[in-house]
């Protein structure tokens, strides 16, 4: 008796710690992510006066201007997707598999490209083709017409550009993994050289592919700004939702609800398939010997890299000429002859205070972010039971989730008493940690993964409590991948469009808020001169990054 | 002083599976005892039952007189080397080795004479400033040994801390950790899978299998009077031949013929009838090329090893024997298809009972 009951005595002693933080998250969770969806869910099915209803279900699939919004989604990402797998994969082999130039260069400016504040794009891009755009000018004035950028093509050209890293950067990563043998196996059973690319090559990449295809997939049906400012007419389902809850305002979510449960229906098939589909079928492979890197010609070399500096030039193409139009001189919102400081005056004089707001909370929301995905993530890998992997999964659900939609559920669910957060701070920092600790708990998990637990069980073993082991051995060893994990966390929440635009308030706007009333006011200058802030603060963040993991740890 | 261990009906169950089957046995103060089995047997269960790290759930286990099962693991005063030697990456030799005097609260002054004494001891004082990183297998090996002995353990536990090394390493490295475990007396338990290395290395070995013990005994005990067929197959080359009493004397001598041919008489222990099961070792037959005295067979192939020679050999009821003969004592090698005669000592070999769990002679 003694025997049997003293071991588990001992075992809640020792454990004690873990399981605070083990039930406290659990618990923030249920309070700042389950709630708020079920009353998103439940607020779907209601009518004015709070009844049940599917009414607004029924309206969405009864009304084209509704239903058209999901067609319209799907086709947008869908066919984003497919360009950006047909810009990425051939990318991709041609800088794992010959010695173009500048492989560096050339994967820092399409991993910026993929980092950059996400409306960017959009914006560069009609200051370029837009109606009163650069390109557009120049061409008008050699009497050529240019097709317009607004709509359909405008968001799948962003789309593209701004998602085929994903594709690019999951490719090359799985190319460069595939052991050299294998494919010198198919060389000597006696396949071509195209052959063995095709029914060797590619279907061990496929898994990797396919990952790289659902994250663009997602993340264009998930974005926000680009067709809010680019599609004009053309309505995409987040946008829909944007407006629906904006038009409904003071009174009940409930179209928006029912927009919202139709994105995450969308999203989540999209992740089950990647998971039990794609992700079984991933070929684990640690290259011994990395493949053959192919020695060219110089002419071919020239050719190559031009080509792959192209399309890294073309996607960060959007940065240069935010950063360009931000010192040109402007005359109120319209932009004159010369370079000048005016756009940067305005802003510190006018939007100081969304400056602050985007810092203030994005070093808030990465402390919160650093300290609950460390011990979150140690929970997740070191400490498995139910709960934890529970905890797990409620974590990466933030992913599915497009911004816009975690917005509204926390506006629904903390505008009353005794939560009343709507408007303030905190609600804008809470909403950031969700959606923004997948990064950091992925990162730290991943390292975690490699740490043996006999190196906890030796520092034990010599005598330090298991509490104490952690903070001296563990977060030690830890740290480089939650660091990392932390300044990729940091660059997103601070170019955070989707959920800030839902959740802000006249005292709590942030820089990308800013960016987005100023574009729509059409003062594009001090528009460009917020976003050149966020994009040199991201390009540094980045650079920080690449030093600190030292390339362990991959963006994606 | 190190303790003395006391293993009493210990038990661990993963829920339907039983890793650790009511084990009990003794290991005095300044023994070098060894759990060795198949993987999977339980022995490295049972060595983190001791070091704390798989709760005890049932039985007793003692250090000296104290029952130590519910005292937690970094409260247990144990010296561990681990598998992978577990090194801390992210201090430098001397800091891994210093880090459980720290904890211990150690005076500032005496952890640097008693780490580099440590080091030291294992030979590698000149590696102190180096990060793990920078060190071979053996060397880190050699750190996971400074680290665990420095603090003085009441008990040093070591989890196969030779299987990671080139075999010729692994050679050095045990007597190193012999002659230091000697040297400072420390009561040693050490896991392995590998024979070989328990037999040279431990005073005493505990042979388990399915979470069961199957023999403490020295090495050469083992080796010479294996308990049960189990310990006979497990340890070194034996080949079990079926056989039944045909007669059993009132003095205990017993006449069993066994099923390949052969007849012989030998004293038994215990009183027994019924079918048999011998076990012989390849060095055990004595190998002629006629004679009456033997098992007849018929060579099918052979290894020609330097110092002695092994063939396999035919019996008349199909079975294949393996049988050793040094060259030092013949000036020919047997050729394929030879008819032998293979003599044995029935003083010498291994009688069980049919099942095998039990020795007879």
């Amino acid at each position: 008796m003694n025997a049997e009951s003293a071991p588990r005595r001992n075992l809640t002693k020792y454990f004690n710690f873990w399981n605070f933080v083990k039930y406290g998250s659990l618990l923030l969770l249920l309070v700042f992510l389950v709630y708020p969806f079920f009353s998103v869910i439940i607020h779907s099915f209601l009518d004015s006066d709070g009844g049940f209803t599917l009414a607004s279900y029924k309206t969405f699939f009864t009304k084209p201007y509704y239903y058209r919004t999901l067609w319209n989604s799907l086709a947008t990402s869908g066919l984003s997707t497919i360009f950006a797998v047909l810009l990425g994969v051939p990318l991709a082999y041609i800088t794992t598999r010959f010695n173009v130039y500048w492989k560096k260069c050339i994967n820092m400016l399409i991993i910026m490209s993929l980092m950059s504040p996400p409306f960017i794009g959009a914006y560069s891009w009609i200051m370029l083709l837009g109606r009163n755009g650069l390109i557009t000018n120049l061409f008008a004035k050699m009497g050529i017409t240019t097709p317009p950028i607004y709509g359909f093509g405008g968001i799948v050209l962003v789309f593209t550009l701004k998602f085929f890293p994903y594709v690019y950067l999951y490719v090359s990563g799985a190319m460069s993994s595939i052991d050299r043998s294998l494919e010198e196996a198919a060389e000597n059973l006696g396949s071509s050289k195209l052959k063995r690319v095709l029914t060797i090559t590619m279907p061990v990449i496929m898994p990797t592919l396919a990952a790289g295809a659902i994250m663009v997939f997602m993340s264009s049906l998930a974005d926000f700004g680009t067709p809010m400012l680019i599609g004009e007419g053309y309505k995409v389902l987040p946008v829909l939702v944007y407006e629906e809850y904006m038009s409904e305002m003071g009174g009940n979510a409930n179209m928006a609800g029912a927009l919202s449960v139709v994105i995450i229906c969308c999203s989540t098939a999209v992740l089950l398939i990647q998971k039990y589909v794609v992700a079984r079928k991933n070929y684990v492979m640690t290259a011994l010997r990395p493949p053959i890197v192919e020695q060219l010609t110089k002419g071919k070399r020239i050719l190559l890299t031009a080509l792959c500096m192209l399309v890294a030039v073309i996607a960060f193409l959007p940065q240069i000429v935010v950063i360009v139009t931000s010192f040109i001189k402007t005359n109120g919102p319209i932009f004159v002859q010369g370079f000048g400081l005016e756009s940067y005056e305005k802003i510190f004089y006018k939007l100081s205070k969304n400056i602050t707001n985007t810092f203030l909370f994005a070093i808030i929301a990465i402390v919160i972010i650093i300290v609950f995905g460390m011990l979150l993530s140690y929970l997740v890998v070191k400490k498995k039971s139910k709960i934890s992997s529970a905890l797990d999964l409620l974590l990466m659900f933030p992913y599915v989730i497009p911004g816009a939609v975690l917005g509204i559920s926390m506006l629904v669910a903390f505008n009353k008493k005794p939560l009343m957060l709507s408007g303030t701070a905190i609600i804008m920092i809470i909403a950031y940690v969700i959606r923004k600790m997948p990064y950091t708990i992925r990162s730290s998990s991943a390292l975690l993964y490699q740490i043996d637990p006999s190196i906890e069980e030796a520092s034990i073993n010599l005598g330090v409590s298991p509490m104490k082991t952690f903070f001296k051995i563990t977060a030690r060893m830890m740290a480089p991948g939650v660091l990392s994990g932390a300044i990729l966390s940091w660059i997103t929440t601070i170019n955070e469009l989707s959920s800030s635009i839902m959740l802000y308030s006249g005292k709590t706007a942030t820089i990308s808020v800013a960016i987005y009333t100023e574009v729509v006011r059409s003062s594009f200058g001090t528009a460009a001169a917020l976003a050149s802030i966020l994009t040199v603060t991201t390009i540094l963040s980045l650079l920080l990054f690449n030093w600190v993991s030292k390339g362990k740890v991959s963006v994606i | 002083m190190s303790h003395s261990v006391k293993i009493c009906n210990v038990v661990k169950r993963y829920d339907d599976f039983v890793a650790v089957n009511d084990i009990s046995c003794e290991i005095k103060q300044g023994e070098f005892f060894t759990l060795l089995g198949p993987s999977g047997c339980g022995k490295t269960t049972l060595l983190r039952m001791i070091a704390g790290f798989n709760t005890i759930d049932g039985g007793k286990i003692y250090f000296d007189d104290k029952v130590i099962n519910n005292i937690e693991a970094y409260k247990r005063d144990i010296g561990m080397v681990f598998q992978n030697y577990a090194i801390f990456p992210h201090m430098t030799v001397f800091d891994n080795v210093a880090y459980g005097l720290k904890a211990r609260k150690v005076p500032k002054s005496e952890i640097e004479p008693r780490v580099l004494k440590a080091l030291d001891l294992v030979q590698i004082m000149n590696l102190k400033d180096r990060k793990p990183s920078e060190l071979s297998g053996g060397q880190q090996q050699r750190v996971a040994l400074a680290r665990a002995i420095v603090i003085k353990p009441g008990v040093l536990l070591m989890d196969e801390p030779l299987s990671n090394l080139d075999a010729k390493l692994r050679v050095q490295m045990r007597t190193i950790i012999r002659k230091l475990q000697r040297d400072l007396n420390i009561t040693t338990i050490y896991v392995t899978h590998d024979q070989e290395e328990a037999l040279a290395i431990s005073d005493r070995i505990a042979i388990i299998n399915s979470g069961r013990i199957m023999q403490v005994d020295t090495p050469a005990t083992i080796y010479k009077k294996p308990q049960n067929t189990f310990v006979a197959g497990f340890i070194g080359t034996s080949n079990f031949m079926d056989g039944k009493i045909e007669q059993i004397g009132p003095d205990g001598v017993a006449r069993i013929k066994l099923d390949a041919g052969f007849e012989f008489s030998i004293k038994l222990k215990k009183k027994y009838e019924g079918r048999v099961k011998i076990s012989v070792r390849p060095e055990q037959f004595i190998m002629n090329d006629s004679g009456e005295s033997g098992l007849p067979g018929e060579i099918q192939m052979y290894t020609f090893l330097g110092d002695f020679a092994n063939y396999e050999v035919k019996l008349k009821n199909g079975q294949i024997i393996q049988a050793n003969e040094y060259t030092k004592d013949i000036d020919f090698v047997r050729e394929i298809g030879h008819k032998v005669n293979l003599g044995f000592n029935p003083e010498k070999v291994s009688i069980f009972n049919e099942e095998g769990t039990e020795v007879l002679s």
